[in-house]
C-alpha cells in the first residue's frame, strides 16, 4: 500500500474539512499524537531482553506473537527525565512503511490520552526551531485549546547512535 | 473482456527456466549418434511450450527465436536431420541466449538482440541448407509437412460450421479468424452463411446460427490452420481443402499481388530488423539483476501430509479443550497424555513445514554437466563427471547460496586438479579424469563431496607460495593439514598462469566465507598424484539451530552448538595476561584468547572474578576463542528469528529466538566476536601463530 493510499483512506470529513485521526498520549505533562493508522496495538509494559551495544533509549526486544520487536523509551529518546515503569505505563506498537518494507517497533509512553480528528494541513512547525528533537516532530496543532505534538514516525523509529 | 496477463508472467518465467534447464539437460545427455527419441521429444516439447507461452504473453522476440529452434528440432525429431556436434553446440548456445532474453524481459532491460540475430541466422542457414541438400537428393522440400491433405503451395479453403452451442463453451470465432488473418498477413476472404438463422422471435442470442467460408490464398501450412481450430474441433465441422489453381484465380483479385503463393518462406518468421544501438547494448551488458524467485513448487504429497498433521493437531486441541472444560485433579494423567500428544503433533508439523522448503540438491547439480563440458573443452582436458545423491534434500535458501561456491570448487578441480591427458597417461592413469560429486545426510548435516582423481594438492608449492606472499614466516614447518588450510587464506592462488577460469586470487577464501555464512564448514584432504577431496558440511536448514543456552548476568544468550569445542571450569593457573590487559587461556598446549561477553556486550554482572566463571571454547574460521560466561544452562533447538527485520544488525549477534517461557534470547555470532574484542586480541593471535 502506498503512502498516498493510506492518507486517502484515513481522511474523513468533519464540517467539510478533510481530517486525519491521531492517537494521543501523555508524556511529561505534554500530549503527543501519532498517526492512528500506524498504531498496531497498545499493550502493557513487560520486561524486554536488552540488546548489546544499543542506544540507551532502546530498552530491548520483546516477543510479539513470534516476531522480535524492539521497544524504545520515548522519554529517553527525547532526553526527558526518567520515570519508573508502573501500572499505567503502556507500550504503543507502531508499524510504519519504509523503503525496505514494514518496520514494527514499540514506544513506551506514560499514558494513553485520546483520539482526535485533525484537519489535514493544520499542523505547523512554527516555533519548533532547530533542536535535536525537531527532527522527530511533524508539527503542532491545537485541539480543545491544548497543544498536541504530532510525531514524525519515520525519523523517530530510525535507530541512530 | 480483457484479462491482465501480467499476473501470469512470473509463472511463465519460472516454467520457461525449468524448460530451459530440461533442454540443457537433454542436450547434454544426448548421444550424437543415434539419439534417444524420447530425449529429443523432451527438448522439443520444452521449446514448444516456451514458444506458446511467449506468444501468449506477447514476448515476440522469445517466440520468434524459439520458433526457429523448434523448426530445427522438429526436423531432428522426425529423423530428417542427423544430430551433430555443431547443432548441439548451437542449441546449447541458444538455450543460454533464451535464458538471457528472459532475464532481460524480467528485469525490464533492453535485450541484447545482436546475439539473437546471429544465432537465428545460423539456424536459418542450417535450415535453408537442409532444403537445398534435400532437393539435391531428389526429396521434395515439402517433406517437412505431413503428406496428408498437403497444399500444393497455393492456399486453402476452409468451411467452418460451428455447432449451435459453440459460444457457450467459451470459444470465440472472431478470435480464431484474427489468428488466421495473422497467419496470412490479413490476406484472406471470409464469407458468412446465415441460412440457418431462425425467425427473430425464436432467436436465442446465446446460439451461433451462422457459419463461415474462408479462403486463404497464401501458402501456409495445414498444421498451422489445424492449430487455430484445435480447441473447437469437437464443437464444429471443419472442412479444409487445398485451393486449386482455379480457385486462386477466382480470389486473386482480392489478394495482395505482392504476396505470391510460391513464397514458401512466408511462414518463417522474418528476422526482426535489428539495429544494435551501442549505448543501450552497453547497458544491457551489465549483469542483469535478477530477483530471487520467491515461490517454490511443493509436491502434492508434502501438502497432503501437512493437511493430515493439521487434522491431527485439531483433534488433539479439541480433546484438550474438552478435558479443560470439566477438569478435576483425577484427570491429570489424561492431561499429560494430551500434552505429550500435542508436543508430538507440533514437532511433526514443524518437521513437515520445514520439508516444504527442502528441495533435492539436483537443482544445483544439474548445472554442472554443462559447466564441466564447457570447461573441459576450453582446456582440452578429458573429464567425466559422476554425480550421486542428487535426491538429497536441503533447504532452498541454503541451496541458492551453495551453487556459486560449488561452481568455483569444480572449476578449480578441473583447472588445477585434473592434469592434461598426456600427463595423465605418463602418470599411468586413464586419459579421462573423473570429477565426482556426492551428497548425503550425516547426523543432521548435509555433506557435499567434490572429489577428483587429479594431481592432488602440491604441498611444497603451496607452502612456497604462502611464504612468498608472507602468509607464513620463512622456515616455518607446518603440518599437512595446516598447509591445506592455507589455500583458503585470502589472496592465495597457486595457479602459475592466471587463467580465465581460476587463479585470479579470489576464490577459495570467498568459498570458505560463503560456506561459513551458511553455518557450514569446508575441509580438504588430498594425496599427491591421487587427487583431492573437498567436503562441505552444511546445516539442513537455516531456520533452526541446536543451541547451548548460557547465562551472563541476568541475560540468557545462545551459542550455536556446532561452534562449541568444549566448556571448561577455570582455575586461575591457566589464565595469563598479555600486555597487561588481554587475557589468554592456556588450553593444553595452545593459547586461546579470551573474550568476556559481559564486557563486549556491556552487561552488568555482580560476579566479576574470572575464576568462578565458565569458559566456552568456540571455534570459528579455524581459530579458537574462549568466551567467559557465568553459567551454562541447557541445550535446546531454537528457531532463528530475524533481529534486523524490525531493528538492525547488531555486532556479535546473529539473530534472536523465543524461549519456552515466551521471552526473547539473543544468538551469539561467534565469528564476529573475535573482531569485536579489539586489536589487543590480534597481538595475542599472531604471537600464537608464530609460536
Amino acid at each position: 500500500m502506498s503512502a498516498a493510499n493510506v492518507v486517502e483512506e484515513q481522511a474523513g470529513f468533519e464540517d467539510g474539512v478533510l481530517t486525519e485521526q491521531y492517537l494521543t498520549f501523555i508524556m511529561a505533562e505534554e500530549e503527543y499524537g501519532v498517526d492512528i493508522l500506524a498504531v498496531q496495538e497498545i499493550r502493557g509494559w513487560e520486561s524486554a531482553t536488552p540488546v548489546p551495544n544499543s542506544p540507551k533509549y532502546l530498552k530491548g526486544v520483546i516477543n510479539l506473537r513470534g516476531t522480535i520487536v524492539p521497544i524504545m523509551d520515548l522519554r529517553q529518546r527525547f532526553d526527558l527525565p526518567k520515570v519508573d515503569y508502573g501500572e499505567e505505563t503502556v507500550v504503543v506498537v507502531l508499524k510504519i512503511f519504509t523503503d525496505i518494507g514494514t518496520r514494527t517497533m514499540g514506544i513506551i509512553v506514560d499514558a494513553i490520552s485520546d483520539v482526535y480528528d485533525v484537519p489535514i494541513g493544520e499542523a505547523n512547525n512554527k516555533g519548533l526551531g532547530d533542536n535535536q528533537n525537531s527532527n522527530y516532530i511533524k508539527g503542532l496543532v491545537t485541539v480543545n485549546k491544548h497543544m498536541v505534538i504530532l510525531l514524525e514516525l519515520q525519523n523517530l523509529l530510525t535507530i541512530d547512535d | 473482456m480483457s484479462i491482465d496477463l501480467s499476473q501470469f508472467h512470473q509463472v511463465f518465467y519460472e516454467e520457461s527456466y525449468e524448460g530451459l534447464d530440461a533442454m540443457e539437460q537433454g542436450l547434454l545427455d544426448m548421444e550424437l549418434v543415434d539419439p534417444d527419441p524420447e530425449v529429443i521429444n523432451t527438448i522439443f516439447r520444452a521449446a514448444h511450450s516456451m514458444k506458446g507461452g511467449a506468444g501468449t504473453f506477447g514476448f515476440t522476440q522469445v517466440a520468434d527465436f524459439t520458433h526457429v529452434l523448434e523448426t530445427l528440432l522438429d526436423q531432428i525429431r522426425s529423423g530428417q536431420r542427423a544430430m551433430s556436434q555443431d547443432i548441439q553446440n548451437l542449441l546449447l548456445k541458444s538455450v543460454d541466449c533464451i535464458r538471457q532474453l528472459l532475464q532481460d524481459l524480467q528485469s525490464g532491460t533492453q535485450a541484447d538482440t545482436e546475439e539473437t540475430t546471429t544465432l537465428k541466422s545460423q539456424f536459418e542457414a542450417i535450415l535453408n541448407d537442409e532444403t537445398a541438400t534435400a532437393s539435391d537428393d531428389g526429396q521434395p522440400p515439402e517433406a517437412t509437412t505431413p503428406a496428408s491433405g498437403d497444399s500444393d503451395g497455393q492456399g486453402w479453403h476452409i468451411r467452418f460450421i460451428p455447432e449451435l452451442t459453440i459460444l457457450q463453451t467459451g470459444n470465440e470465432p472472431a478470435r480464431m479468424f484474427r489468428q488466421l488473418a495473422d497467419l496470412c498477413d490479413n490476406n484472406m476472404q471470409v464469407t458468412l452463411e446465415y441460412q440457418r438463422l431462425p425467425e427473430f422471435t425464436s432467436l436465442d442470442p446465446e446460439m451461433c446460427y451462422v457459419s463461415w467460408e474462408i479462403t486463404i490464398p497464401c501458402a501456409i501450412e495445414k498444421n498451422d490452420i489445424d492449430e487455430v481450430f484445435e480447441w473447437v474441433i469437437d464443437d464444429a465441422e471443419i472442412i479444409i481443402t487445398p485451393l486449386s489453381g482455379h480457385d486462386i484465380a477466382d480470389h486473386s483479385s482480392s489478394a495482395d499481388p505482392s504476396n505470391e503463393p510460391q513464397e514458401v518462406q512466408s511462414e518463417q518468421p522474418k528476422p526482426t530488423p535489428v539495429e544494435p544501438k551501442p549505448v543501450e547494448k552497453a547497458a544491457a551488458k551489465q549483469p542483469a539483476k535478477t530477483q530471487e524467485s520467491s515461490s517454490i513448487r511443493v509436491s502434492i504429497d508434502k501438502v497432503d501430509s501437512l493437511i493430515n498433521m493439521v487434522g491431527e493437531l485439531v483433534i488433539t486441541q479439541s480433546m484438550l479443550g474438552q478435558l479443560g472444560q470439566n477438569f478435576d485433579i483425577s484427570r491429570v494423567q489424561r492431561l499429560q497424555e494430551g500434552l505429550a500428544q500435542l508436543e508430538h503433533n507440533t514437532r511433526e508439523l514443524q518437521e513437515s513445514v520445514m520439508k516444504i522448503r527442502m528441495m533435492p540438491i539436483s537443482f544445483v547439480f544439474s548445472r554442472f554437466p554443462r559447466l564441466v563440458r564447457d570447461v573441459s573443452i576450453s582446456l582440452d582436458k578429458k573429464i567425466e563427471l559422476v554425480m550421486s545423491g542428487e535426491s538429497t534434500e536441503l533447504d532452498k535458501t541454503v541451496m541458492e547460496k551453495i551453487g556459486d561456491p560449488m561452481v568455483h570448487l569444480i572449476r578449480n578441480s578441473i583447472d588445477h586438479g585434473i592434469e592434461m591427458p598426456a600427463d595423465r597417461k605418463a602418470a599411468g592413469k586413464s586419459e579421462t579424469g573423473t570429477v565426482k560429486l556426492d551428497a548425503y545426510h550425516q547426523s543432521g548435516n548435509i555433506v557435499i563431496e567434490i572429489k577428483d582423481d587429479g594431481a592432488g594438492l602440491d604441498t611444497d608449492r603451496i607452502l612456497a607460495k604462502a611464504m612468498e606472499k608472507g602468509l607464513v614466516p620463512e622456515g616455518a614447518s607446518l603440518s599437512q593439514e595446516q598447509i591445506f588450510d592455507l589455500i583458503f587464506q585470502p589472496g592465495f592462488s597457486t595457479a602459475d598462469v592466471v587463467s580465465d577460469l581460476s587463479g585470479r586470487g579470489v576464490g577459495m577464501d570467498v568459498v570458505r566465507r560463503n560456506i561459513a555464512a551458511l553455518n557450514g564448514s569446508i575441509e580438504v584432504s588430498s594425496e599427491r598424484g591421487k587427487g583431492s577431496r573437498f567436503v562441505i558440511r552444511l546445516p539442513l536448514t537455516l531456520a533452526i539451530l541446536d543451541g547451548q543456552l548460557v547465562k551472563v548476568g541476568q541475560e540468557i544468550y545462545i551459542f550455536p552448538l556446532v561452534s562449541i569445542v568444549e566448556s571448561i571450569q577455570l582455575d586461575d593457573r591457566s589464565i595469563n595476561q598479555v600486555g597487561g590487559h588481554s587475557d589468554v587461556l592456556q588450553l593444553r598446549d595452545e593459547y586461546v584468547p579470551i573474550v568476556k561477553l559481559d564486557e563486549i556486550f556491556h552487561i552488568d554482572t555482580e560476579n566479576r572474578s574470572i575464576e568462578d566463571s565458565i569458559i566456552v571454547v568456540v571455534e570459528t574460521d579455524g581459530e579458537k576463542i574462549g568466551v567467559v560466561v557465568d553459567e551454562l544452562l541447557g541445550q535446546q533447538q531454537v528457531v532463528i528469528k530475524s533481529l534486523e527485520e524490525n531493528y538492525r544488525r547488531v555486532d556479535g549477534i546473529s539473530g534472536a529466538t523465543i524461549l519456552g517461557d515466551g521471552t526473547v534470547a539473543l544468538i551469539v555470532d561467534v565469528s564476529s566476536l573475535s573482531k569485536m574484542s579489539g586489536p589487543s586480541l590480534k597481538i595475542s593471535d599472531s604471537s600464537h601463530q608464530a609460536a
